[in-house]
Formats: structure tokens, C-alpha cells, sequence
């Protein structure tokens, strides 16, 4: 696939992508994963769907609480306010 | 969105807006991690009520040493995790010791590589294709994601829903979970490479299929 191949194969390369995006990588690791996918047409594909992704799952949102344990902590807070005027 | 710090100068304050403002921001959150490590809603709820109570009591001692949001999610999986130990539940974070990243579960399908036989093992044989950035974001493809989270194995998929949903720092995730931080990765790709499978089976179903 490219000159680097030998030295980071694209199989080694999926299993990192985690620990490239956090900046987790060892420099010697960064460097191979770089040097790899500037040469590599697949690899960089899928550095890239992997991007798409996370950041369409940040679009997602949390649902809300419902609604009777919302008025349920609310009501308990009044009753620690009262608590501690008192 | 208001800051940790000016929400917990109002709790003190006792008002009540500020702890609304707090519930309506963590409080979904906070069930869902509850609910990891007891046994059904009812104790989760119960569980999230105490840790108010306890946060709450505790605010004026609050020295802000770590963020709100870290010490109410710390406090939650304390009492989550002893509560679910007296009902006997088995927490899915308690095998993770030994987590290893390249224990069998490959990222992508060693069917898509070369073997080693060939000339470049280990390089791609059905290499991923570019995906069209705005098919990515139609409600759909959303819909593909979140059913593709809804199976995850219940650790990988709490990971992936606090730092790729909430947005939650690495380190965040490890001392809320009480993880160490190679776990949290481990478990955050494992998560993500299945979510990202799924989209490409429903992307590219030519593709690796």
C-alpha cells in the first residue's frame, strides 16, 4: 500500500486511532501513525469516517429526565432548605 | 450555560433555580450511570436522590478542589457501587482489570486485510471508502448511530456516551468510573469501532460485506 506499510500496517493502525485522537500516543507511535496515513489513501479514509462519526454522535443528545423524579429532587431540596433554616 | 462555580454559590444560597438548572444538566446522566450498578429504576432513582442530599449537605465543605460535576458523579457511583454490592449485583467495570486493547475483539474484520502470507500483510484487502459529510447528519444516519450505541456491551457503551455524547474529558470518565485512563480508551475504541461499522454497513453496504 505505501513505503510505510512495513513500518505501521494498516491493521496495526485501526487499533490506535482512540489513542491518536487523545494525544496518548508514544511520540515514536505518533510518528509511525502519521507517517502512515500521509502515504496512505485507505488508512487516511478511515482516520477520517472514524471523525465523521464521533462527531456526529456529539449531535446526539441525552434525553431528559422525567419529569415525576425532576419534581420529586425539587421537592427534596425544598425540604433541605427548610431543614437548614430551621 | 452557567458556570459550575456560580451554580454552587447559589446552592449555597439555597436557590432553587440553580439546582433546577443542575437536574435538568446532569440529572439524566446521573440515572443512567446509577442504573449501571443496581439492580432496577427504583433503586437508581432512590440512589440519584441521595447523592443530592449528600452534595447538597455537603456545599458549604465543597472546596472546589475538583469541578461540581466531577464530585457529584463521584459521590453517585460511591453509593451507586455500594448499593448494587448489598443487592448482590455484579458491576460491569469490576472484569476490566486485565482489559487488554488487543485482546480479541479487532477493530475492523481481519477479513478486510491481507493475511500474512500475502505481500503486504496486514494492509487493507476492502479498504474504506470517503463518506458524503452531509449524509452524516440527516436524522437517519443519527438514528443508525444511536441503535449501533443501544447494543454496545453496557461499560463500552456508558464510555462512549459520556465523552462522545457529553462531551466528557478522558480523565473525567476514569475517576467518575473508577477506571484507569488505558481502560477508558480501551473501552471508548472498542465502542467507537463497532459505531463506526454499523455506519458503514448502512453507508457502504457494498463495502467489506
Amino acid at each position: 500500500m505505501s513505503l510505510f506499510t512495513k513500518e505501521m500496517p494498516c491493521q496495526e493502525l485501526v487499533e490506535l486511532v482512540t489513542a491518536y485522537f487523545d494525544g496518548s500516543l508514544s511520540r515514536r507511535d505518533r510518528r509511525r501513525f502519521r507517517a502512515h496515513i500521509s502515504g496512505c489513501d485507505a488508512c487516511t479514509a478511515y482516520v477520517e469516517q472514524m471523525r465523521l462519526m464521533i462527531e456526529a454522535t456529539g449531535r446526539l443528545t441525552e434525553q431528559d429526565i422525567p419529569a415525576e423524579a425532576r419534581e420529586e429532587l425539587l421537592a427534596a431540596f425544598r425540604g433541605w432548605q427548610e431543614g437548614r433554616a430551621g | 450555560m452557567t458556570e459550575d462555580h456560580e451554580l454552587v454559590q447559589r446552592l449555597r444560597e439555597g436557590d432553587e433555580a440553580a439546582f433546577a438548572e443542575l437536574i435538568d444538566r446532569y440529572g439524566a446522566t446521573m440515572l443512567r450511570v446509577a442504573q449501571m450498578y443496581v439492580r432496577d429504576r427504583a433503586t437508581a432513582e432512590e440512589v440519584v436522590q441521595e447523592t443530592w442530599l449528600a452534595v447538597l449537605n455537603g456545599i458549604d465543605r465543597f472546596e472546589e478542589r475538583s469541578s461540581l460535576k466531577t464530585w457529584l458523579f463521584r459521590i453517585l457511583t460511591n453509593r451507586a457501587k455500594t448499593r448494587g454490592e448489598r443487592d448482590g449485583r455484579m458491576v460491569p467495570f469490576s472484569s476490566l482489570a486485565g482489559a487488554n486493547p488487543d485482546a480479541d475483539e479487532p477493530s475492523v474484520d481481519p477479513d478486510r486485510f491481507f493475511g500474512p502470507d500475502s505481500p503486504h500483510p496486514g494492509a487493507w484487502a476492502a479498504p474504506p471508502v470517503g463518506w458524503p459529510q452531509d449524509k452524516l447528519l440527516e436524522r437517519e444516519t443519527l438514528g443508525v448511530i444511536e441503535m449501533a450505541i443501544d447494543e454496545l456491551p453496557e461499560a463500552q457503551r456508558e464510555v462512549i456516551l459520556l465523552r462522545d455524547v457529553d462531551g466528557w474529558e478522558p480523565m473525567e470518565v476514569s475517576y467518575v468510573l473508577g477506571i484507569t485512563d488505558g481502560n477508558q480508551r480501551v473501552l471508548l475504541h472498542r465502542a467507537r469501532s463497532k459505531v463506526r461499522a454499523a455506519l458503514e454497513e448502512y453507508l457502504n453496504p457494498e463495502v467489506g460485506a
